[in-house]
């Protein structure tokens, strides 16, 4: 073999989380995501790689974006796709994770996307049954798939798809980071590329503790705003607040919302980031999340090529084995 | 590996990649011009032959028609293979619709690159026809096609299926070559 880097192979049939990654695995996803980004735009969607597997959407949360991207994805690699919720299935009825997830890979399928409100799930999981696992978020711990193509899409606007090195760029995270699995995403993925994270946030949403994972922690945004090339507003995910971490809305608006006149602060060419769904005029006015700076809708575009990406390498992975 | 023998060295291969230019340039005059040309060539070195062959093609029937696909995803025997596949892009920045397609690949054997190539090809649109230009036809078909555009043709040598043809192709290879060796013997077949 005469090409450079043939002799790579991506090692893991299950997708948890990107603390478990390398820099090598996180780029080889990421390349072969651009390759699938051409099948989105052509008169037939569709290629023949995944013909005959059968992928399960479990999600016990609710979730739009992610779960239709996933289903989406899965269809246009012509795989067959179930949807399953924890909603009117038999986890309502008392049966356990394993075992539904046992009953389910028990009718041939290859492949388990989950979402679950438990930290560590998608883990369980994989260990409990014999198919692939994507972890589609789960609890407060890591939603790997948004971390990449929040990546992804950084590395596109910034000209860097090559390479992929983001040695030299700061990215702030801003908002909710003590509930956020996008931000530990984020933080594991950015940093093994070689970028600088900077958390922002008021003391009870953003702890210094998290200086142990090798980020900034600051909490004020204007002294932030100016030194950082790219930003990614978490939403206030009021859902997952079991006490008052704040006191009221407007003032974590008013301290934390990225408008139209704070963003003045930053460099021009700074990009906004946003997981969605937005909370408008919380973290982002509407200015700037219909701005020329935000990347929010080519982030939901670049997610389906980063979901093809990951359930072609997990199965093929597994193939291997 | 101490039986690798070269076939063709730089020189031939731009006398080569000359000569399919010119059956193709035989062709398009041959047919009448109301259904545009474009050429376009199968990673990961036909795509730098059909970049080499569309310098001499008649520039005003080609235009800047030059597109690349990859064929990873279309591929039989994804299931099966034990070695990582890439995906790399495809590139065709044209509407290929009513258009006559030249596709290029180096080496035409078992012939199924080139039914992945037919089938991702149709799935981006309905060429008016589809002509098959090779460097080299080393045999050894699993599924009936042929080319029309051949510049080494090894058909009639009858190689057994331990005969591996190799082309070598600058930048992705340090040099303009082609090789013939024997298959190394693996633990499996």
């Amino acid at each position: 073999m005469t090409q450079a880097g043939l002799d790579y192979a991506w090692p893991h049939r299950d997708l948890l989380g990107l603390e478990d990654l390398s820099a090598q695995d996180i780029r080889f996803l990421l390349k072969t995501a651009h390759g699938f980004e051409d099948v989105s735009t052509r008169s037939i969607k569709k290629v023949p790689a995944l013909r005959g597997r059968v992928v399960v959407n479990l999600f016990f949360e609710d979730s739009t974006r992610t779960r239709s991207s996933f289903t989406l994805a899965a269809s246009r690699l012509s795989a067959d796709i179930l949807e399953l919720t924890g909603k009117g299935s038999s986890v309502s009825k008392g049966e356990t994770l394993t075992d539904t997830a046992r009953n389910i890979e028990a009718m041939g399928v290859d492949l388990i996307v989950c979402r679950h409100a438990q930290s560590g799930a998608a883990k369980h999981l994989a260990h409990a049954i014999n198919c692939s696992v994507i972890n589609a978020g789960d609890g407060q711990h890591e939603h790997p798939t948004q971390g990449l193509l929040d990546i992804y899409t950084l590395c596109k606007r910034w000209n860097l798809m090559d390479t992929m090195d983001l040695t030299g760029k700061s990215v702030a995270i801003v908002g909710d980071i003590a509930h956020s699995r996008v931000a530990r995403s984020n933080i594991h993925g950015l940093q093994k590329l070689g970028a600088k994270v900077i958390l922002v946030g008021p003391p009870t949403l953003c702890p210094g503790t998290f200086r142990s994972l090798g980020c900034e922690v600051s909490h004020d945004l204007d002294d932030v705003l100016p030194r950082i090339d790219a930003i990614n507003m978490l939403r206030i995910q009021f859902e997952r607040m079991t006490s008052q971490f704040f006191p009221s809305v407007r003032e974590y608006a008013t301290l934390f919302g990225l408008t139209g006149q704070r963003i003045k602060k930053a460099r021009p060419e700074l990009l906004v980031m946003h997981p969605g769904p937005i909370n408008r005029g919380v973290e982002l006015d509407a200015a700037v999340a219909d701005g020329p700076q935000s990347t929010i809708l080519e982030q939901v575009t670049h997610g389906l090529a980063v979901r093809m990406a990951a359930m072609f390498l997990c199965l093929n992975a597994k193939n291997r084995e | 590996m101490s039986t690798m023998t070269t076939l063709a060295d730089s020189s031939k291969i731009a006398s080569l990649v000359s000569e399919l230019a010119g059956q193709i340039n035989t062709a398009i005059s041959a047919n009448e011009s109301t259904h545009p040309w474009a050429i376009v060539g199968i990673r990961s070195r036909g795509d730098l032959l059909a970049g080499r062959i569309s310098e001499q093609l008649d520039s005003s029937v080609i235009e800047e028609r030059l597109g690349v696909l990859d064929i990873t995803l279309y591929r039989d025997d994804l299931s099966e293979i034990t070695h990582q596949p890439v995906v790399r892009t495809t590139e065709i920045p044209f509407d290929i619709d009513g258009m006559n397609i030249v596709l290029v690949d180096d080496v035409l054997m078992s012939g199924r690159s080139i039914r992945a190539a037919l089938q991702s090809l149709m799935d981006l649109g309905r060429p008016r026809r589809i002509w098959l230009a090779v460097l080299v036809d080393r045999g050894g078909r699993e599924l009936p096609i042929s080319a029309d555009f051949v510049a080494v043709d090894l058909k009639s040598q009858q190689l057994d299926s331990d005969t591996i043809i190799d082309v070598h192709l600058t930048p992705l290879d340090e040099q303009d070559c082609i090789t013939t060796h024997p298959k190394q013997k693996g633990p499996t077949k």
